[in-house]
């Protein structure tokens, strides 16, 4: 569904095709919004958002967690742990094997503490490179502990969602992760604790249908792509064109669904605001 | 033929089958009395999930079902029984208010999913699902779930996050459907048969899985008579039980259920 628009997103264009130039593999990268070639370094340097027409590609845990959390402060959970294989797959254990090799990755997510500008939070960051950041086993033990670990230490938590959904290799036990991270919620909404939900792109399925959807706050970068059924599936099911700006972050703003967008370069302040304006709830001081 | 050989795919054709008894059905056999009550509150009645009042004795209980049509027009009214965000929302509305009249809550599950439409999408799916999901996990009311037919995807999840979960026999309960599955992890649709297999959806499996608690038995040669006064004396005996818990714990016992689904390996 989703994940192969993201697949075709992803391709670099190692020709310059006007003037036929072989440009050196991996230095640069065609928007695939402008169309433009572009040196990869200046997309980093400016936030991973294209220099010249806004647009924002995905961000890895690295360089998010440099985005939002003080320099220095951030301390992973020592939570690890790896899937049974329930669905007994032959090549998924290889394919999780070289995935962790390729992007130096545990798993799609990533929890942890840290400030941001001086708050302690709990935070969780999702990576749209390992399997399309969809949620088996680990992805849902990982946040349920998480939040149970902020309601233990009585902090906000933030979450950072990027997913395809449900993970399809392990089956049913994918989509049970969806009601244990739920409940694990009611638990940090009885403890009168904040959850901010920051909804990238994309964010889609059983992630949407569970804790990307159950922030006190959800927040969304612009045109972020957010839905609970892909593009096509729709488009299939309906048999009509889909409406321009569909299941954009706009679109969902439009009709009541996120709180705010907020830029990627405001996201720290804003969350920290946030948790300023939250202080006061029932155990938040 | 002994049920036991029945493959995977199989039971998948024996619950999508549009001659198998649907919620109502059920409903009709299981409860001495049944009064459907209508509508979100919000912005409409919509059909899919069918929700109302029942009594076993003296016992009343809150229903919420997910209903397809048993003929074309019903289908089409009943949207093949692929619920809308407002289906959802009428659900979690008829929770709350079992939870303040003190109504155990029976659910019947039987969807290919949420419906996936741009109106759906308009006024939050996904949000819809996560929100019944989430109020269901907190209800200090006991409450059972049944897999009758398709349990397909997180709109079936959705009306299933329940103290205990029961399954008939012949249902399936799944990520999503066969076909999906194999079109979308091995790009193929045509390997759906290979895909039922490896899915573990059958009732064994997930019992296996803990996924659910209990299997409802289909013996063939079993009227559907039959076969719904296990399931009330089933209903009596569960509630009977969980009756017995605080408040407090019928909201523990269901979280740890929840909470210890899946295993993992320690590193």
């Amino acid at each position: 569904m989703i994940i192969d628009k993201i697949k075709k997103r992803e391709t670099v264009n190692v020709k310059n095709k006007k003037s036929n130039i072989d440009i050196p593999i991996g230095k640069w990268i065609k928007c695939e919004n402008c169309k433009e070639i572009i040196y990869k370094e200046a997309i980093r340097e400016n936030l991973n958002i294209c220099p010249n027409c806004g647009k924002y590609f995905r961000m890895h845990i690295g360089k998010r967690l440099e985005l939002i959390i003080d320099e220095g402060t951030y301390k992973k959970f020592n939570l690890k742990i790896e899937t049974t294989n329930p669905l007994n797959l032959e090549d998924y254990p290889k394919k999780l094997k070289s995935l962790r090799e390729k992007t130096g990755l545990e798993e799609a997510v990533a929890c942890g503490t840290g400030n941001i500008n001086g708050e302690k939070v709990v935070i969780c960051i999702m990576d749209s490179g390992f399997l399309m950041g969809s949620m088996g086993v680990v992805v849902g033990e990982k946040i349920t502990y998480a939040i149970e670990k902020a309601i233990e230490q009585k902090l906000p938590l933030i979450i950072f969602s990027v997913s395809g959904g449900a993970r399809m290799q392990e089956g049913i036990i994918s989509l049970m992760q969806m009601a244990k991270t739920t409940a694990a919620l009611t638990k940090l909404d009885e403890a009168g604790l904040l959850y901010i939900s920051v909804l990238t792109d994309p964010t889609y399925g059983g992630v949407t249908a569970s804790f990307a959807s159950l922030g006190d706050i959800i927040l969304a970068e612009p045109k972020a792509m957010i839905g609970f059924a892909g593009p096509r599936v729709i488009q299939q099911t309906i048999g009509k064109e889909l409406p321009e700006g569909f299941q954009t972050a706009e679109f969902l703003l439009e009709h009541g669904f996120i709180d705010k967008i907020v830029e990627r370069k405001d996201l720290k302040n804003t969350i920290y605001k946030l948790i300023q304006f939250h202080k006061g709830g029932k155990k938040n001081g | 033929m002994a049920n036991k050989k029945i493959t995977a795919w199989e039971r998948v054709e024996i619950a999508r089958n549009p001659r198998r008894k649907t919620a109502l059905d059920y409903i009709d056999g299981i409860f001495d009395e049944f009064m459907e009550l209508h509508g979100d509150r919000t912005f409409k009645d919509d059909k899919s999930i069918c929700c109302g009042l029942s009594r076993i004795g003296k016992q009343n209980f809150t229903v919420i079902a997910e209903q397809k049509g048993r003929n074309t027009k019903e289908n089409i009214e009943r949207n093949f029984g692929m619920p809308n965000p407002e289906s959802y929302r009428k659900a979690i509305r008829f929770m709350k208010q079992a939870e303040k009249f003190n109504r155990p809550i029976i659910t019947f599950v039987d969807t290919k999913g949420a419906y996936p439409g741009i109106e759906a999408e308009e006024r939050g799916q996904g949000e819809a699902i996560a929100k019944s999901m989430f109020e269901m996990a907190r209800l200090e009311v006991p409450t059972i779930s049944i897999i009758i037919g398709e349990g397909s995807s997180g709109g079936a999840l959705a009306i299933a996050v329940t103290n205990k979960v029961f399954m008939l026999e012949n249902a399936i309960y799944s990520i999503l459907s066969p076909e999906g599955y194999s079109s979308i992890l091995w790009k193929d649709g045509s390997r759906f048969k290979e895909a039922a297999e490896r899915m573990k959806l059958t009732a064994k499996d997930l019992l296996d899985l803990k996924v659910i608690d209990k299997i409802i038995k289909e013996p063939m040669n079993q009227e559907f008579e039959e076969i719904v006064k296990n399931l009330k004396k089933e209903i009596t005996v569960t509630i009977k039980d969980l009756n017995k818990l605080s408040k407090k714990d019928i909201v523990e016992e269901r979280y740890k259920k929840f909470r210890n689904i899946g295993e993992f390996i320690n590193l």
